[in-house]
């Protein structure tokens, strides 16, 4: 199956296969008005399978979220056509109000309008801790 | 030093000061008798710990301070459904430091976003009681005269006590220091600490279930409560709970110069009958718990005597 390409916009390639429909709901992507195609189990030769997303709009998209969800995720800036821009994200240092401490002693249990934040504390292992308990995420 | 989480949160030096001072106010009260003269510290403590609270407030007192607080949640505002973090903001209008206990874990992290004055924490639930770790660290000091080259045995709740964990973490970064965990199966000191603690850093432990196979070889010997309600069921508790119970026949085989330290309170633990042992420090430890906290206010106010 073929997905044309896209003159204008984003693709969110070398997703890990599975992944997309959960960085499409995290990004809030189902509440743009333009083409969005979620093409799920693409051959790769690199991957075996891998997600991809195609948006036909520019927009901001938080790199450090789409980093902590899929951090091997390649993100290319299309303009008349042309990748004009390749950026891959990494994990970021800080996940600021995206995931909830799971840990019903820790004070964001009962706190009001308190931000969640998780930090990385191991690189290697990917592990974020909640900076307030130290649950990991 | 703007406030106090986590026991990491010193560095080995700074502890070797806050010992050093904690030492000289030991030797020396009166000259320190009016090092907080017109300072106030607050005590809120949102769950009941009266060891905890008296000794900050002591220290206090002792530095010629002066204390307000609240000894439980229900006698705050929180109990208004007031948040927190505008408990605290309001409360570092009135004070100069705030020693707070919160069952919640991280909320003393909370507090200091907002307090405008320095936060020490008093313990946040099961996760963090620096304090405590400071004590235990001035009464090895005191007993041993180093904190390097100790075989520290750790008996009994080794599981669920975060008192242990955290002195575990404090100990790890002196040199020559081993372990020996004496717990049995059902609370044995938790694998994800040995490994991020122990074996990542070469720091040599043993695990042992009786206290007798341990005893000779041990410096220190902290004592913690093995309760009735971490057990599955009541025949383990029974079969178990003589086993982690420290009696003079006990320290028999043990060094001369032994420490025996116990967080406090004591159920039964500990035999009364080892309490006119020289070796015995759990006492003294609760008194230097109020010298360290003198210490460590002095520290964390920049006050210099």
């Amino acid at each position: 199956m073929r997905i044309g390409h896209i003159e204008n916009g984003i693709v969110l390639d070398h997703i890990t296969a599975g992944n997309a429909m959960n960085i499409y709901n995290v990004l809030k992507l189902g509440e743009l008005d333009c083409t969005v195609a979620l093409i799920k189990n693409a051959d790769s030769p690199k991957m075996g399978k891998k997600d991809i997303i195609k948006i036909s709009t520019h927009m901001d998209i938080d790199l450090d979220i789409l980093g902590y969800l899929d951090p091997g995720v390649t993100v290319n800036i299309i303009h008349d056509g042309e990748v004009v821009e390749q950026r891959h994200v990494e994990l970021p240092e800080k996940v600021v109000g995206v995931i909830k401490c799971k840990n019903p002693r820790c004070i964001t249990s009962v706190e009001r309008e308190i931000v969640h934040e998780f930090k990385l504390t191991d690189r290697t292992k990917k592990v974020y801790r909640c900076i307030y308990c130290e649950q990991k995420a | 030093m703007k406030n106090l989480m986590n026991i990491t949160d010193l560095t080995v030096e700074e502890i070797d000061e806050l010992i050093a001072v904690a030492e000289d106010i030991i030797a020396n009260p009166e000259k320190y008798q009016d090092a907080c003269r017109h300072k106030l510290l607050a005590t809120l403590f949102f769950e009941p710990s009266t060891r905890t609270r008296l000794s900050f407030e002591s220290a206090m007192h002792r530095l010629g301070g002066a204390v307000v607080g609240f000894s439980e949640a229900g006698s705050s505002s929180s109990a208004k459904g007031e948040s927190l973090s505008d408990t605290v903001q309001t409360v570092g209008c009135y004070a100069d430091i705030i020693a707070m206990r919160h069952p919640k874990e991280g909320a003393p992290v909370v507090a200091a976003r907002r307090a405008g004055v320095p936060i020490i924490n008093a313990g946040d639930g099961a996760h963090n009681h620096p304090t405590q770790t400071l004590t235990d660290l001035l009464t090895i000091w005191r007993a041993k005269k180093r904190l390097n080259n100790l075989t520290i045995g750790l008996c009994g709740d080794l599981k669920f006590g975060r008192t242990v964990h955290s002195l575990v973490g404090a100990m790890a970064r002196y040199s020559g220091i081993k372990f020996v965990f004496i717990a049995p199966e059902e609370l044995k000191f938790p694998r994800y600490i040995i490994e991020d603690e122990l074996e990542s850093r070469g720091i040599p432990y043993k695990e042992v279930t009786t206290m007798e196979e341990a005893m000779p070889e041990l410096d220190i010997l902290y004592m913690t409560r093995v309760q009735k309600e971490r057990f599955f069921n009541e025949a383990d508790y029974i079969r178990l709970k003589d086993t982690y119970i420290l009696t003079p026949d006990k320290l028999i085989p043990a060094k001369k110069d032994l420490a025996i330290m116990h967080p406090l309170p004591r159920v039964n633990e500990i035999s009364v009958a080892v309490d006119d042992d020289p070796r015995a420090m759990y006492f003294p430890q609760a008194k230097n718990g109020m010298f360290i906290r003198m210490a460590l206010i002095l520290k964390m106010l920049e006050v210099t005597v």
